[in-house]
């Protein structure tokens, strides 16, 4: 009797199976699919979430405004939970989607690894507007990655940077000690190769402290600062790990003033619960903090949330992670834009076109502030060669109770980074067995 | 009605003693191995291979490996997302390092790397049992996590402990698309079941089992404790390894230590137990239970909530594919502890008996 049932509930399954994989796939010529590959629950939703709000609002916004020239945005969300397995299959199911994807952003350093084999083969760019491989700024290696508007090795340049212009020229940073503390994962070792360059140009002392995944057992981390008691302290964190460490921070003693976050440690789920004991605390941000008073976040709350139609709380919306998806969403969307002014306006464009496209953003002040981004973000260009377009970062601190702006613009240094950059993506070309991209495949 | 046996004499020792003595066991599996090898790569798409089929044959030998530990030796282990690790970075290493390396040499060097360190790790065995030897295989796992995230020889130095490979290519076949991939890693998906097949009849296979049952009792008639534990460690480590190694070669191409993590281990070791401990078709299951329901799920639930006009949200759908899996675990578990391999056995011994089955 048993195995009846079970035979039944196999066969149920498998008509449910049968439904899943007919369900047509609707496909109209002027529409332009993106996937969303989000993660709204496990242990780094609380900052997966405002991003993915943003993103999807910027894109509703897009539309509100008439589209690209017409062709309207259309989206599908897959749940990757910062799992990089998971992620792949995400990938591979919206791909080919409504006529296919157009370009893919994974907000995960793994997923994009995982991503950066596949781009090539299905012709689909990989967006990763602030973290991903920073070598992948290389256009003539990585051909199909876009680490748009900053990379860690930008990012930890910048905090060097900081730091000398604070002790007053790079000499005084001759002995000083900084301890990176950092996600034991692609993404949090991916600044290492910059700050030991540094370390070395200007003599500081570098201590790198891992911190196992999630984050949140950090006890021994700290103890070793209190023993080593680092001049600075560098957050390479992620989720939950960013308020833990604050919170070890705080009771190890360990001044918030001198701990630097980068800006993915540098938004409200990080501090909020820790509240005044956060105070002091700095981080990067990448061009754009809390934007409550932008224009664009202005017009989201007018033309989606005021009609409801709005992806997340109203609360949210400015907030920093918010504002990096609005911005990750509006760099394609400006692909897009990009694309079509040389292979049709008003037109749907491929993967391979949407590159160009991303190779060829020319985003001046004065289009920035048509589209809202006055004050918010500096102008964007980028090139086959220069994936990033952009190396400019500012710093903010955190007041207990939002955060403020207390530096002036910082640009990462070429001069630092293209040679590591350069090396870095060459000896990826020699293991993949790559050939560089001359400036005539460039023109294609 | 669907085995008529009438008939069927065995007339040789031989012919009692094959692999599925019952002849239409025996055509079943050739069709289905045709069938895998034939009428799938014409029929799916690059989705269905690239997200569902190959994760699933390459989990599949990895959890054969274990089975071969666990479900016939008895050997508890919590380290077999280590040595898939030690299989694809020692593979990565041989690729690399010496030149003309083939990759399919590489790959079975790879699982040779880690049989060997599956016989270092497998020592503990001979002196702690059952639940204290997982504790003991622990040690892999965290020794292997912290050797390739902090010993940058093992990576080549990369900046991020992150190492890729290029497309791999097998006496002249360049495998790069996923129909390659997909047939590639079903070949040996064959070779290795059909080999583990023949060593748990043989008396390798036996001795192991014997271990299990009762090691005192084993060791009274002869066996040796050392040979049989350590030959199961290394050829469930071989097995595990070459699973590691087609993991980051074929399935991922490029590749971090987060990949091997400990969620790994659990999760073979429950593709084995949820499958069938002792059985190799267990393994298969096992991984489909594993690997594709969670997917399938996913998948499913919006269509049901689409049958209702509800519109669901990606994190209720992920919530609720948690709690519907974990009930399924449980449900599998009290209807038949044995696991899937054994409700499949029962299934065929009534159709055997079919129309009277008791």
């Amino acid at each position: 009797m048993k195995l009846r049932k079970l035979a039944v509930a196999a066969s149920v399954a498998a008509i449910g199976l049968s439904a899943l994989f007919t369900t047509p796939a609707a496909f109209a010529a002027e529409e332009q699919f993106f996937p969303v590959l989000a993660y709204r629950t496990g242990a780094y939703a609380p900052n997966g979430t405002p991003w993915a709000n943003g993103f999807v609002d910027y894109m509703k916004l897009t539309n509100a405004r008439g589209g690209v020239n017409g062709v309207k945005m259309i989206w599908e969300e897959c749940e990757t939970g910062y799992a990089t397995d998971r992620g792949v299959e995400c990938y591979e199911r919206l791909k080919g989607k409504h006529g296919g994807a157009t370009a893919v952003q994974p907000l995960s350093t793994g997923i994009t690894f995982a991503l950066t084999e596949k781009a090539p083969v299905d012709k689909i760019p990989v967006i990763t507007a602030g973290y991903g491989r920073s070598e992948s700024q290389d256009g003539s290696v990585f051909g199909w990655n876009f680490p748009l508007v900053g990379t860690y090795w930008m990012g930890a340049d910048v905090l060097v940077q900081h730091l000398a212009k604070k002790e007053g020229g790079f000499d005084k940073l001759k002995g000083k000690k900084i301890a990176l503390v950092y996600h034991d994962s692609p993404y949090g070792k991916e600044p290492i190769a910059l700050l030991q360059e540094r370390a070395k140009m200007h003599g500081f002392d570098l201590s790198l402290l891992p911190v196992a995944h999630p984050g949140v057992e950090q006890k021994a981390t700290w103890l070793q600062i209190r023993q080593n008691k680092p001049d600075y302290v560098f957050l390479w964190g992620w989720g939950v790990m960013n308020s833990t460490s604050i919170k070890e921070a705080q009771a190890t003693g360990y001044p918030r003033e001198k701990m630097y976050g980068v800006w993915w440690s540098g938004a409200e789920p990080d501090v909020k619960d820790v509240g005044d004991g956060a105070k002091g605390y700095n981080a990067l941000a990448m061009q754009h903090g809390a934007e409550p008073n932008a224009k664009v976040v202005k017009e989201i709350l007018e033309k989606l949330h005021a009609k409801g139609q709005g992806t997340g709380p109203k609360e949210e919306v400015g907030q920093v992670l918010y504002m990096r998806g609005v911005i990750s969403s509006m760099l394609q969307v400006e692909g897009v834009r990009a694309a079509q002014g040389r292979y049709g306006k008003g037109k749907r464009i491929t993967g391979e076109q949407m590159r160009w496209g991303l190779e060829n953003i020319n985003l001046d002040q004065k289009t920035l502030d048509s589209l809202g981004f006055a004050g918010v973000m500096r102008p964007v260009q980028t090139s086959c060669l220069d994936h990033m377009g952009s190396a400019w970062a500012r710093i903010h601190t955190w007041d207990g109770k939002k955060w403020n702006f207390t530096s002036d613009w910082y640009q990462g240094d070429e001069k630092v980074l293209r040679p590591l950059v350069i090396s870095t993506a060459g000896r990826y070309a020699e293991e993949k067995k790559i050939k560089r991209r001359t400036a005539d495949d460039c023109k294609k | 009605m669907f085995y008529r046996e009438n008939g069927q004499f065995k007339t040789s020792y031989k012919s009692d003693q094959q692999i599925f003595p019952i002849p239409q066991d025996r055509w079943a599996i050739v069709a289905i191995v045709a069938l895998a090898f034939f009428a799938v790569p014409m029929m799916v798409d690059e989705y269905l291979f690239r997200a569902i089929l190959i994760p699933f044959l390459i989990l599949s030998l990895a959890a054969l490996g274990v089975n071969i530990l666990v479900g016939y030796c008895g050997q508890i282990t919590l380290g077999a997302g280590a040595f898939m690790a030690v299989g694809a970075y020692a593979a990565y290493n041989f690729l690399i390092r010496v030149s003309g390396m083939p990759a399919l040499g590489a790959i079975l060097l790879g699982g040779l790397t880690a049989a060997a360190v599956g016989i270092v790790f497998g020592i503990p065995s001979l002196r702690v049992r059952g639940l204290y030897l997982a504790v003991a295989t622990l040690a892999a796992q965290f020794f292997w996590d912290w050797a390739f995230l902090r010993v940058k020889w093992f990576t080549n130095d990369a900046s991020s402990g992150s190492v890729s490979v290029a497309d791999i290519s097998v006496f002249g076949w360049t495998i790069d698309s996923p129909s390659d991939k997909y047939l590639f890693c079903l070949g040996i998906l064959v070779i290795f079941s059909l080999m583990a097949k023949n060593m748990v009849r043989g008396s390798i296979g036996r001795q192991w089992m014997a271990i299990r049952d009762m090691d005192v009792a084993a060791t009274v008639i002869g066996i040796r404790p050392m040979y049989a534990k350590l030959t199961a460690f290394a050829v469930s480590s071989f097995y595990v390894g070459v699973a590691g190694a087609l993991w980051g070669f074929v399935h991922l191409g490029s590749w971090e230590p987060a990949a091997f993590s400990i969620d790994r281990s659990f999760q073979l070791l429950f593709m084995v137990i949820i499958g069938g401990m002792g059985a190799i078709a267990g393994s298969f299951f096992g991984a489909a239970f594993i690997v594709i329901l969670p997917i399938f799920l996913n998948q499913l639930l919006p269509v049901i909530g689409g049958w209702f006009g509800l519109e669901v949200s990606i994190a209720l759908v992920s919530h609720v594919e948690i709690m519907i899996f974990g009930a399924l675990i449980a449900f599998f578990l009290i209807v038949e502890p044995h696991g899937i391999a054994r409700l499949w056995s029962t299934g065929r011994e009534k159709l055997r008996l079919w129309p009277f089955p008791h």
